[in-house]
């Protein structure tokens, strides 16, 4: 009994860890996005509250959670509450399966590819159920958006995996990332991660993709009911949702937690350094297509997404497949 | 024609030229002012908070002629006005809502004498209303605190009028 709640606190411990950075981070790359947006605008953007305006996030949040929460009459109440603390839920739990280097991982499981793809569409329930429970016009419009879009970009992001599978061999992320040893696999694979960089900006409704929370035509889509702390937990959840799009994709195409060359001074950089580096440069450059790219309209985005995209990435899953059989380079477990 | 286009759009080239125009852009000077900690350059025209001036020996300017109070168009300024002792005609109540106020700078042009002017500040914002409904001592108070700047614009002004 003492032995397995022993365990049980261990395991809360090793969450605890994991989720108060991942937070704490959250916190921080929203002000990193402003930074670099005003950036390139040459504006100054957040620059006040505390050392470069760091704590900016946090005087947001405290702004948030001191604000009244106003629930529409006609809203379906429970689906309404429920939706921001779904998309945060599975916006967190994803980070479970990433490896932050070959022992940091709070789940090392053998489907770990699955299990993320799995609840990174499950996002898409959120943003319906706010759209839908919201009982207004303009959320309605945007989840509706939302839904087809994450559904139309999910299903390249998951060509683009199989791609990056045939190459390992392996469903675990952190035999993923090891299989990167010798060569990242953007450098064969450089197609597949420009479109899985365009299709994971579609995926968490950034521009040029933002069509659900288009402000000149929806006001906030699927969020424009909420306020407070609701308002807020759906920020969190779209920002640690990019993150982990960030992170998987520098798992994926980036080598992980893997220094770019393996001789001395890359290698003293402890191996977690190295992901979060790689996950700001991401970042960054998902900051910098905000500033850079106007909105596409809906049947662009559409287009983009099953007459590019998908045949796109189909294609280059037989080529892959096709190449790897005939140099017999197909792992082997 | 066709091709080259496809060709651009296949390798992103519009893209990636607009991506180095952005890092370039980011990195130089910004066209923004850090506010609170550095301000912008303000015409001696600007027609900021209001302000009641007095004479170097300290009496009022104001000679209560009520042509603010007639030309204001919000109807903002409220004025009473006493016979003192020795003879001169003097305020005893100027009132300037400033809730109502519009800052179309008419009392300042209708002034004979100077006497209510429109200030360099706009920074005056207040926690209440009431705070905003600036009485004589406030407009008073408000002219001593920015007297040598006043005279001054008043001054840079003057050749132009």
């Amino acid at each position: 009994m003492i032995e397995n709640l022993n365990i049980l606190i261990f395991e809360i411990y090793k969450i605890f860890l994991l989720i108060i950075p991942i937070l704490t981070a959250v916190a921080m790359i929203v002000w990193l996005d402003r930074r670099v947006w005003a950036f390139v605008q040459k504006r100054r953007g957040p620059n006040v509250v505390g050392p470069f305006g760091l704590f900016q996030s946090i005087a947001d949040a405290l702004k948030y959670i001191f604000k009244e929460i106003i629930i529409p009459a006609s809203a379906n109440k429970i689906i309404f509450i429920l939706a921001p603390i779904v998309t945060m839920t599975l916006a967190l739990i994803a980070w479970a399966v990433i490896p932050f280097s070959e022992e940091i991982v709070l789940a090392n499981i053998n489907v770990g590819i699955l299990y993320l793809f799995a609840v990174s569409s499950l996002g898409v329930y959120g943003i319906i159920m706010g759209g839908w429970a919201s009982n207004s016009k303009y959320p309605f419009l945007g989840a509706i958006r939302s839904a087809a879009q994450m559904v139309s970009y999910e299903v390249s992001i998951g060509v683009i995996i199989i791609n990056v599978l045939l190459c390992v061999g392996s469903l675990n992320l952190t035999d993923i990332v090891l299989a990167q040893k010798n060569l990242w696999f953007i450098v064969p694979l450089f197609p597949m991660f420009v479109i899985f960089f365009i299709s994971a900006l579609a995926e968490t409704n950034r521009p040029p993709f933002d069509l659900p929370e288009a402000e000149a035509e929806l006001v906030a889509g699927y969020q424009t009911e909420y306020s407070g702390m609701m308002y807020a937990m759906f920020w969190l959840g779209e920002y640690a949702n990019i993150l982990l799009m960030c992170s998987l994709g520098s798992i994926l195409f980036l080598g992980g937690w893997l220094s770019p060359i393996d001789i001395y001074p890359f290698t003293i950089v402890p191996a977690p350094l190295w992901l979060i580096i790689k996950i700001l440069l991401l970042f960054i450059l998902f900051s910098l297509v905000k500033a850079i790219v106007p909105r596409y309209r809906y049947d662009q985005l559409m287009k983009l997404g099953w007459k590019i995209f998908l045949p796109l990435s189909l294609t280059w899953v037989v080529l892959t497949a096709s190449y790897l059989f005939y140099f017999n380079l197909l792992p082997v477990n | 024609m066709k091709i080259s286009r496809f060709i651009k759009t296949i390798l992103l080239v519009d893209f990636i030229s607009a991506l180095i125009i952005a890092i370039k852009e980011s990195f130089k000077s910004k066209k923004t002012l850090n506010y609170p900690f550095e301000k912008g350059k303000i015409s001696p025209r600007f027609r900021g908070e209001h302000a009641l001036r007095r004479y170097p020996n300290g009496e009022e300017r104001c000679i209560a002629c009520k042509l603010c109070e007639a030309v204001c168009p919000a109807q903002a300024i409220t004025i009473e006005s006493t016979e003192r002792e020795d003879g001169s005609r003097k305020t005893t109540r100027y009132d300037i809502d400033m809730l109502k106020c519009i800052y179309c700078g008419l009392c300042e042009e209708s002034c004979p004498v100077d006497a209510i002017v429109q200030g360099p500040n706009f920074e005056f914002s207040t926690e209440t209303r009431e705070e905003l409904y600036y009485n004589k001592e406030k407009l008073l108070d408000n002219g001593d605190r920015w007297e040598s700047i006043l005279a001054a614009n008043i001054k840079a002004d003057n050749p132009y009028r």
